[in-house]
């Protein structure tokens, strides 16, 4: 198999299909590899349009924001800018004060993220690990809050961060976000995967549940706690609705807020706008190249075990 | 759900209580009743800090909604009781009627699309090709861009006059295309094509889960069999995926009724009240407005539909599992 797909990686590139070793080869192959080998080809042609096809979007972001505001929408479409304007990227710092709302933005995802990973497995631990009267009854509360829409009550979050004085603070948005139940279902699942021998071992070996916890489960959980890091930082990187409720002033303004703002005030400035998108979207790329694995871990068990 | 807390797990409850119910718990029985103690103690500090965050922000907020739903509470009077009042109104209300059909033709957009496009994907990314690994991370890479600049991103796509996707429709013939966000007959469309696009990548990852986990044996067999690859699919992938494509539906569901900042962002429920859905109207009535009563009845109309949706696929996948 392993052959075969290096074979084919050869194939698909342009013109490296019809040559003569290529040929011998499908000699020595049987009617049913040969299919298989088509089969891959025209899979490899549909992935490539298709994939160019839905990148489109981004491609789009990326020309327009290395273009004059009156370049952006021409007929026909230009997808290679004719000159490059990079001033575009120097500009946008002080059109709009970008770099306070990536510094928000940063300063936000990062204390949540802590917050909800810490406070998360340790609730995770509790759950799966520590057997005690009305573990499972208070699972489910978790389990049943996050069934309820989180639009069926923002309104008494509101009324009671209101009533704290926190609205317009990035308090309100941390302690709303940090202590998701999301987090703690995410990590349970991981942690039900490890045998609870494990812990026995560790406990007939003089550890506490909290050594445990902190020097055989932890570092068996990395691959988990990294996914739930992720997407903890993602989503509150992205997040648009919780900062657009609590966050009033500019100075507090997220990337997101920012951006939306400029949108509003300067509708007109494709370019710019561009190229603030593509800046707020530059952060998630990266972290996302990083650990893209994780994302995908973290998605296929929190969605296939629930 | 308390008072079955209460008869089978005296410990749920704040921090005073615990001492009293670990000693209802002992008295039952239990055979190391100083080990049961010590566990309890020991959960409950490993629990408690997110539970207190969770406590105080989630679940006091989530009960709260359902009671304010039958109160009278705006921010300039102090709150009352006034039953089905709340509903009264909301049933008589244009705006709930038009939100409520809003969503609806949202989710029966989104969901059928977005489900068949991601498992048409994922059986398309289901093979062990050199650099599948590529296009699997460009399809989902869209899920996790933020959502403000896929917005902006797409609503000048769609730019009525000289906006690439216009411009596309016109190469390939159509004489009139339509004003997308501009036109309300056509920002809805505009709207669900934008949520599929960045949808679809999420829900593929979990149809790649499912198909990984069909064993080849049953593919095997079915081709020795003589089954065509159409047959194969309808009788071998479908009935596999079953419990994914629950649980895909499930989630797809919930989201569509759901969905608010993909509508603030892009359209703010308009042009007119074209693209107005429940989530927003929740919130222009709640937050902007301050009528808190009458917006958390609305919050309750759209869990129960939620909550009827999920229920009800639930049976379905019961039935046919029988």
């Amino acid at each position: 198999m392993t052959n075969l797909t290096e074979d084919l990686k050869a194939e698909a590139m342009p013109g490296g299909g019809n040559d003569i070793s290529a040929r011998n080869e499908f000699r020595r192959r049987s009617p049913r590899e040969q299919k298989a080998r088509t089969v891959n080809v025209i899979v490899y042609a549909v992935l490539v349009v298709l994939v160019a096809a839905l990148m489109v979007p981004f491609i789009w972001m990326v020309s327009s924001s290395l273009k004059e505001n009156n370049q952006v929408f021409t007929v026909p479409i230009q997808w290679i800018p004719e000159e490059f304007v990079w001033s575009n990227y120097s500009d946008i710092w002080t059109r709009i004060p970008m770099m306070g709302y990536l510094q928000n933005s940063l300063y936000l995802s990062v204390i949540i993220t802590v917050l909800q990973v810490l406070t998360g497995s340790l609730a995770a631990y509790g759950f799966s690990k520590v057997r005690f009267p009305g573990r499972d009854v208070l699972f489910l509360c978790y389990i049943g809050t996050i069934a309820v829409p989180w639009q069926a009550y923002m309104v008494p979050q509101y009324i009671m961060m209101q009533q704290l004085g926190l609205t317009n603070s990035f308090n309100a948005l941390i302690l709303l976000q940090a202590f998701g139940a999301f987090g703690v279902f995410l990590m349970r699942q991981y942690y039900m995967t490890i045998p609870d021998e494990l812990c026995e071992a560790a406990r007939i070996d003089g550890l506490s549940e909290y050594g445990i916890w902190a020097r055989v489960i932890l570092p068996l959980s990395k691959p988990a706690l990294a996914s739930l890091a992720l997407l903890t930082f993602v989503n509150t990187w992205n997040d648009y609705m919780g900062p657009f409720i609590y966050l009033t002033s500019n100075r507090l303004w997220t990337v997101q807020l920012g951006l939306r703002s400029f949108v509003g005030q300067f509708d007109a400035e494709f370019a710019m706008i561009m190229t603030g998108s593509v800046i707020s979207v530059v952060p998630i790329l990266i972290i996302f190249l990083v650990g893209q694995r994780y994302f995908i871990q973290g998605i296929a068990t929190s969605g296939m075990k629930g | 759900m308390t008072t079955e807390t209460r008869l089978r797990a005296p410990a749920v409850g704040p921090d005073p209580k615990r001492r009293n119910t670990l000693k209802r718990g002992d008295s039952l029985h239990r055979g190391n009743r100083k080990q049961a103690r010590r566990n309890t103690l020991i959960g409950w500090t490993f629990i408690l800090p997110n539970f207190l965050g969770f406590l105080a922000f989630t679940l006091i907020p989530v009960l709260a909604a359902f009671a304010l739903a039958f109160m009278e509470w705006t921010s300039f009077s102090a709150p009352k009781w006034v039953g089905l009042q709340n509903f009264e109104r909301m049933l008589g209300s244009d705006s709930f009627w038009i939100a409520l059909r809003n969503t609806v033709i949202y989710a029966v957009g989104h969901v059928p699309l977005t489900l068949v496009l991601a498992l048409g994907l994922a059986m398309l990314l289901n093979r062990k090709l050199k650099g599948i690994g590529f296009f699997r991370v460009a399809i989902f890479f869209p899920y996790i861009t933020s959502l403000v600049a896929v917005a902006v991103v797409w609503n000048m796509l769609f730019s009525p006059t000289d906006g690439p996707i216009n411009q596309f429709l016109q190469f390939v013939g159509v004489a009139n295309p339509p004003g997308w966000t501009s036109s309300s007959d056509w920002a809805m469309p505009a709207v669900i094509i934008t949520s599929v696009w960045r949808d679809m990548g999420y829900y593929m990852i979990l149809y790649l889960a499912g198909l990984q986990a069909i064993p080849t044996e049953l593919y095997e067999a079915a081709e020795v069999d003589g089954a065509s690859p159409w047959q194969r699919f309808w009788n071998v992938t479908v009935p596999s995926l079953r419990p994914t494509t629950f649980f895909v539906v499930v989630m797809l569901t919930v989201s569509s009724f759901k969905v608010f900042d993909l509508i603030v962002v892009m359209t703010n429920g308009g042009p007119g009240r074209a693209t107005t859905v429940l989530s927003q109207l929740i919130y222009q009535e709640g937050i902007g407005e301050g009528k808190f009563g009458y917006s958390s009845a609305v919050s309750l109309v759209l869990f129960l539909i939620v909550l009827t949706v999920t229920v009800l696929q639930f049976k379905i996948q019961q039935r046919r599992e029988r």
